[in-house]
């Protein structure tokens, strides 16, 4: 009731989620454009079911599994978290999904795995974006075991308790809230857990702008604009810029990970 | 494929488009241009440009500055080797091409930015924004001579000195759109190489003229 949705908000530090609008055609995924409102307008030709996939690596189960076994016996909350993106724009979304960990601990992590790999779909038939070279496709992405072990770290399915639309990632997709969006990656079809710093997309394009981890750091500009601000989607015009937070506001519950690491290097 | 054109002899086409164009006055191109970037600030303004306004604004500005950099530039090729003329409106383009670049770095400044430390920093840091400046500031003293009284007062061999300084500035103003751009998108190489392509008509005419 009422009372349990005052706690979840106070719990959240009072977080506004933005508006389902604003969350699905403001959208960046590159595969179906480069402009915002491509996503929105384009994803629609993604066949998200059937959906398999491909965990491999390290594990003690690995296999083609379906979208449903994935999900089968997870419980799917409602994780309201703020969304900072690398150009220096934010959103608050509702995701829901589970526990990343949950995941890695069924299939089973094998002793020497350090970091896990992540692969978007590929098909140039459903995405008329991947017919340029914008990126090197498939997209991928990379997270060290702890952090993709990490409690905050989740596969969302669903956003506002709706299936989430395929602008936003569908079927399932990463949320890592303390850092930078593009680490997030969207439409997984492989999971691969490593002993070696998987290949990540924009940091392999550009490896002076967009480091391995990305954690949002107000201090440690991007080279081509300041971090220091962000502006949130959805105040309009006149919009005040506001301040960014050290490690997009969960500090307190990941700054552990990074302890005698220079943030400025690792960035 | 007999067609009226294969019986009786017209005017070509180019002198129908010339003849046709005499009849537009050129302050209807300032109407409509000024009019336009109006309504696309009311657009952002009330969520017509979708709901983040700001850059959208930015973006559709600075477009519209290149594209209009493109024309105006395209004006001389198109007269010289299609004998279109354009020349009666070459005035307002680049008029209306620096509106969209003052526009353009306002809603960035202002709406954007929103800081003078963070603004100067930017322009003093970011290389993308430092030419995107250097291009503006180029296109400043043409903008304040785009006059008869100036052309009268320079003279047309320095007015027309002043006025190459409209090839760096497009130039410039290519890069800082390929620049800013993440990863490898084709839009903004497809200004830039329209702007490469139409100063390299113009130097291999030059060097046909000297050769001539």
């Amino acid at each position: 009731g009422a009372g349990l949705i005052g706690g979840a908000a106070q719990a959240q530090g009072a977080l506004e989620p933005n508006s389902w609008e604003e969350i699905t055609t403001y959208n960046n995924y590159y595969e179906f454009g480069t402009r915002k409102e491509d996503p929105a307008r384009n994803a629609h030709t993604l066949t998200t079911s059937p959906w398999e996939i491909v965990i491999d690596g390290m594990v003690d189960n690995p296999g083609t599994y379906s979208f449903e076994e994935i999900v089968a016996g997870q419980t799917i909350e409602e994780r309201i978290y703020r969304f900072r993106c690398v150009e220096a724009w934010s959103m608050v979304i509702p995701w829901n999904g589970f526990e990343l960990a949950d995941l890695l601990e069924r299939v089973g992590v094998q002793d020497g795995a350090r970091y896990v790999a992540f692969e978007t779909a590929l098909r140039p038939d459903e995405m008329p974006g991947v017919r340029l070279p914008v990126l090197d496709w498939p997209y991928r992405e990379g997270l060290r075991l702890d952090e993709a072990m990490h409690p905050l770290t989740i596969m969302a399915t669903g956003i506002y308790g709706e299936t989430i639309p395929n602008q936003n990632g569908a079927p399932i997709r990463l949320v890592v809230p303390w850092k930078y969006g593009f680490k997030s990656i969207k439409s997984i079809v492989r999971i691969t857990l490593t002993d070696e710093q998987p290949h990540a997309t924009w940091n392999a394009t550009q490896p002076d702008e967009y480091g391995f981890y990305s954690n949002v750091n107000p201090n440690v500009n991007h080279p081509r604009w300041s971090q220091a601000t962000e502006r949130r989607i959805g105040g309009g015009l006149f919009a005040s810029r506001q301040d960014t937070l050290m490690f997009n506001g969960y500090e307190a519950e990941v700054a552990a990970l990074y302890e005698g690491m220079d943030l400025a290097e690792f960035f | 494929m007999a067609g009226p054109s294969d019986i009786a002899p017209r005017a070509p086409l180019t002198a129908r488009v010339n003849q046709a164009l005499r009849r537009v006055p050129a302050w209807t191109l300032y109407i409509v241009g000024a009019g336009w970037g109006g309504w696309l600030f009311w657009l952002a303004a009330t969520g017509g440009l979708g709901v983040e306004p700001i850059e959208a604004l930015e973006h559709r500005y600075g477009e519209l500055a290149l594209q209009l950099m493109v024309a105006g530039l395209a004006v001389t090729p198109l007269r010289q080797h299609l004998g279109l003329n354009l020349m009666p409106f070459r005035r307002a383009i680049g008029v209306l091409c620096i509106f969209y670049v003052v526009a353009h770095f306002l809603v960035w400044a202002v709406l954007d930015v929103q800081r003078v430390a963070a603004i100067w920093a930017d322009i003093v840091e970011r290389p993308y924004v430092t030419i995107g400046m250097a291009a503006f500031l180029m296109l400043i003293p043409l903008g304040l001579t785009s006059n008869d009284w100036a052309v009268r007062r320079l003279g047309g061999l320095r007015w027309r000195k002043l006025h190459r300084l409209v090839y760096p500035a497009a130039v410039l103003g290519a890069l800082h759109y390929v620049w800013l751009a993440k990863g490898f998108q084709v839009e903004p190489l497809v200004y830039l190489l329209a702007i490469l392509g139409l100063l390299a008509l113009r130097i291999r005419r030059g060097r046909a003229r000297v050769a001539g």
